[in-house]
């Protein structure tokens, strides 16, 4: 049985806080199929939820299709009311998709096909005989693991901002408001007055998810003082570093504890507009969020007189247009003006003159998704997570090469190890751990001695990363850590804004030197030229964005400088990335003639025949190292030096 | 140059239509403040890109001086001078996808082209950019055709690919 919303007349109900814990009373028990763990082998539940995951990881995986069969079936078998398929938000395990998890029980599926759609109804559905086929297999014993929950990827996750990941249906309020959504608002705009909300908040240590980690409650608190009439609330949704999709997955799983969060802050701080400042290249974050504001409205939640309790908040979809310096907050205001989004210095900082020059507070998505769950729970609850100084949990987009990329949410303090090798699942390929990367362009590298590191703002910092937002790349032995440096500083250097001078020119230097010493021009006293230019944009840069930007290479000299030297003494990439420094041979004692790498080689610089030893002609070789991957692993005739 | 030039020239690019419907985005945002980048991206939607004269026309519509519509157009990468292939290729070149060997996709790409990255063959039938991240990491290296997305791409599979448009 599916709620629809109440009506009455043609409109829908604008609810309050008693009629809003009336409805989700009379949802809850629709979704409480979804957390029920209680199977009876071979005996058919009466109505079973199957969960799709569809973000676009498992999109472009072909998980629309996976659903479509699923309903297709359903229909066929006319058994609609004992099964409903729902698509939800990013469930996390994205390594696996397409991936679903079949309530009650929460048995977990993986890779799965449109056609796997048939068994899974047979037998699952109809049968109460889950498919072992399709399940998780444990990395050790290669037994199936039914249950999600018994899944190392989860079980060491603690979800917080994540709570709903795979577990409602993103477009639909009732979902949300079935699990107590909007129940902490309606708390904030009755019951607290903003020094009630803002001593919760500073109760609970949540401290800013964008990266920077400043106090949430302390910010709050400085535009609650802020004297005016107009205030802004915003979100900072530009989540712009590599290798980064937190933000991503919070707004497409569960895009009304953004909002919620929002009218908690604006509450606090005395708003009632609002914006939310999202990237143009996730157009289904946009979508969802823009849906979600539109249900909200309709039922009262959101715009004129909330819950009836004469509290307004108007919020506006800020649609980004590609420039990763208005990540930054002076310059995302900036941009909302409509102009370029350049930074301004602080002071005066937001909370006081902010956009349009009103005090503003602008929080990250993360950061706006522990709000609700603080509200509800209380500050001490959130605190009684996490170290000393870094409370609760940090989203992590888990990349790179590691077996289980996916979505991570774990307390604060959690070793590097267990987010890499246990939940991560490990390197692919069964190569070796070289290095952690994170915090995007701004954060380095923390490299195999150091993975016990805990993951918190001090221990990563100490490091020598930062926490960042939350991209974790892990890189094994193949990475080149002087081409990682030189990635990210293309990057800094491309993205640069050009206002201020030691970031315009600083990064372009540095680039510079780099780009010499991968191409195998490096000279003696480049690495303390590095040194000297990066402490000259750290220091006298205007934002964040130069501020940082020396890190990566600040740290992969830290850590790896042997590499540094060897690309530059030696003219050797000890890696064999760096195209200019590495060369291709055949070993004539170990080549079979397969013809392979002849085959392949993408400039045809590959000459012999069957039967005839293969011969790399080196002045048409463009180094791709296409020969040396595929080299059957067997012969391992290709030689790299 | 005067409206009445402006527009016959602009009509040689653009058909009276789609001069029309840009009209209308103006009427809807005119007044409101910072309101230029959501109009830029809606004018770029319909018209595919945004030449100089055609920011010209716009710094007329929306009452703001060209200096202003060239400045906002030139910082943002979402807005494009050049015209757009009818399918538009984009190559994540964010971390993820480059320490899995998204760089030689895009050369790969440049080479069968015979174009580079950020330019438009002369068909206009493809044109060829990178980005950074379209949050996609799991499918790491990831290049974009139009809407559809191809994950963990093989420089082999690159010419494959493009066979199907």
């Amino acid at each position: 049985m599916i709620l629809k919303f109440e009506k009455r007349g043609g409109e829908m109900e604008r609810l309050n806080p008693r009629t809003l814990t009336e409805m989700a009373e009379k949802i809850a028990p629709s979704l409480a199929v979804r957390f029920s763990d209680e199977v009876k082998p071979g005996e058919p539940a009466e109505q079973y939820h199957l969960l799709v995951c569809g973000a676009p990881g498992c999109h472009a995986t072909r998980s629309l299709q996976v659903m479509e069969r699923l309903r297709q079936e359903i229909t066929l078998r006319n058994i609609r009311e004992k099964a409903l398929v729902v698509e939800t938000g990013c469930n996390g395990f994205c390594a696996k998709g397409p991936v679903m998890t079949v309530y009650p029980g929460g048995v977990f599926y993986q890779y799965l096909r449109p056609d796997d759609a048939v068994e899974i109804i047979e037998e699952h559905i109809l049968k109460g005989a889950p498919v072992e086929r399709l399940m998780y297999k444990d990395q050790a014993t290669g037994r199936p693991i039914p249950k999600m929950k018994d899944i190392p990827f989860f079980s060491l996750q603690k979800t917080i901002a994540l709570r709903h990941r795979g577990l409602i249906d993103p477009e639909k309020i009732e979902d949300y408001i079935g699990r107590g959504g909007y129940q902490a608002a309606a708390k904030a705009l009755t019951e607290m007055t903003p020094e009630d909300i803002i001593r919760e908040l500073k109760a609970s240590g949540l401290r800013g998810r964008g990266g920077a980690g400043f106090p949430t409650g302390m910010k709050w608190e400085f535009a609650s003082k802020s004297e005016g009439p107009i205030k802004y609330v915003c979100c900072n949704a530009d989540e712009g570093d590599p290798g980064a999709f937190m933000d991503r997955s919070v707004m497409e799983a569960d895009p009304h504890a953004v909002l919620e969060g929002m009218i908690i802050a604006a509450k606090a701080i005395g708003a009632h507009h609002g914006y939310i400042y999202c990237r143009a290249e996730y157009p289904l974050a946009l979508r969802r969020l823009s849906i979600a504001m539109d249900q909200a409205k309709a039922l009262g939640l959101l715009g004129e007189d909330i819950l009836r309790t004469g509290f307004h908040l108007d919020l506006e979809i800020y649609q980004g247009a590609g420039a990763f310096v208005c990540g930054e907050e002076t310059a995302l205001m900036t941009s909302i003006e409509g102009k370029r989004g350049i930074p301004r210095p602080r002071p005066p900082f937001p909370a006081q003159k902010g956009l349009w020059g009103k005090p503003t507070v602008l929080n990250n998505v993360e950061t706006y998704a522990n709000v609700p769950q603080i509200i509800a729970n209380g500050g001490l609850w959130y605190a009684s997570l996490g170290t000393e100084k870094s409370k609760g949990t940090k989203v992590f987009s888990l990349t790179g090469n590691v077996n289980n990329v996916g979505l991570v949410e774990v307390p604060m303090g959690t070793p590097l190890s267990t987010v890499v090798l246990e939940i991560g699942g490990g390197i692919k390929g069964g190569k070796k751990f070289k290095a952690a990367q994170l915090g995007g362009p701004s954060g380095g590298c923390i490299p195999a001695q150091h993975m016990d590191v805990g993951l918190d703002f001090e221990s990563v910092t100490a490091a020598g990363a930062i926490m960042g937002s939350g991209g974790l790349i892990v890189m094994d032995e193949d990475a080149c850590m002087v081409d990682v440096a030189r990635f990210f500083m293309d990057f800094c250097k491309d993205e640069s804004c050009g206002k201020c001078t030691p970031c315009r020119e600083g990064t372009k230097r540095m680039l510079q030197v780099l780009e010499r010493i991968t191409k195998g021009h490096g000279k003696q006293g480049d690495i303390e030229l590095l040194e000297e230019l990066a402490s000259f944009v750290k220091d006298a840069s205007l934002c964040g964005l130069g501020q940082t930007a020396p890190n990566p290479v600040l740290s992969t000299l830290r850590y790896f400088r042997s590499e540094y030297e060897a690309h530059i003494g030696e003219q050797r990439c000890p890696a064999g990335v760096c195209t200019a420094l590495v060369h291709y041979e055949i070993d004539p004692e170990k080549c079979k003639a397969c013809g392979m790498c002849k085959k392949k080689c993408p400039v045809d610089a590959i000459e012999g025949a069957p039967k005839v030893v293969h011969k790399i002609i080196q002045e048409k070789c463009i180094r791709c190292g296409t020969c040396y991957e595929v080299c059957p692993k067997k012969f391992s005739a290709i030689l790299r030096t | 140059m005067n409206q009445m030039k402006l527009r016959e020239r602009l009509l040689e690019e653009f058909s009276q239509e789609d001069l029309e419907r840009v009209g209308k985005i103006f009427e809807r945002y005119r007044g409101k403040p910072g309101a230029l980048i959501p109009v830029l991206e809606e004018v770029q939607a319909v018209t595919g890109y945004l030449p100089d004269l055609l920011q010209e026309w716009i710094a007329v519509g929306m009452n703001v001086p060209m200096a202003r519509v060239f400045g906002v157009v030139t910082f943002y990468s979402f807005f494009s001078r050049v015209p757009k292939g009818r399918h538009q290729i984009k190559v994540c070149l964010g971390t993820a996808c480059y320490v899995r060997g998204a760089g030689k996709i895009l050369e790969r790409l440049e080479s069968e082209l015979g174009v580079k990255e950020g330019s438009v063959t002369p068909d206009r039938k493809f044109s060829l950019q990178s980005l950074r991240c379209v949050g996609a990491c799991v499918l790491a290296p990831v290049m974009m055709v139009g809407e559809d997305t191809y994950g963990q791409v093989q420089p082999e599979k690159v010419k494959e690919i493009l066979a199907t448009y």
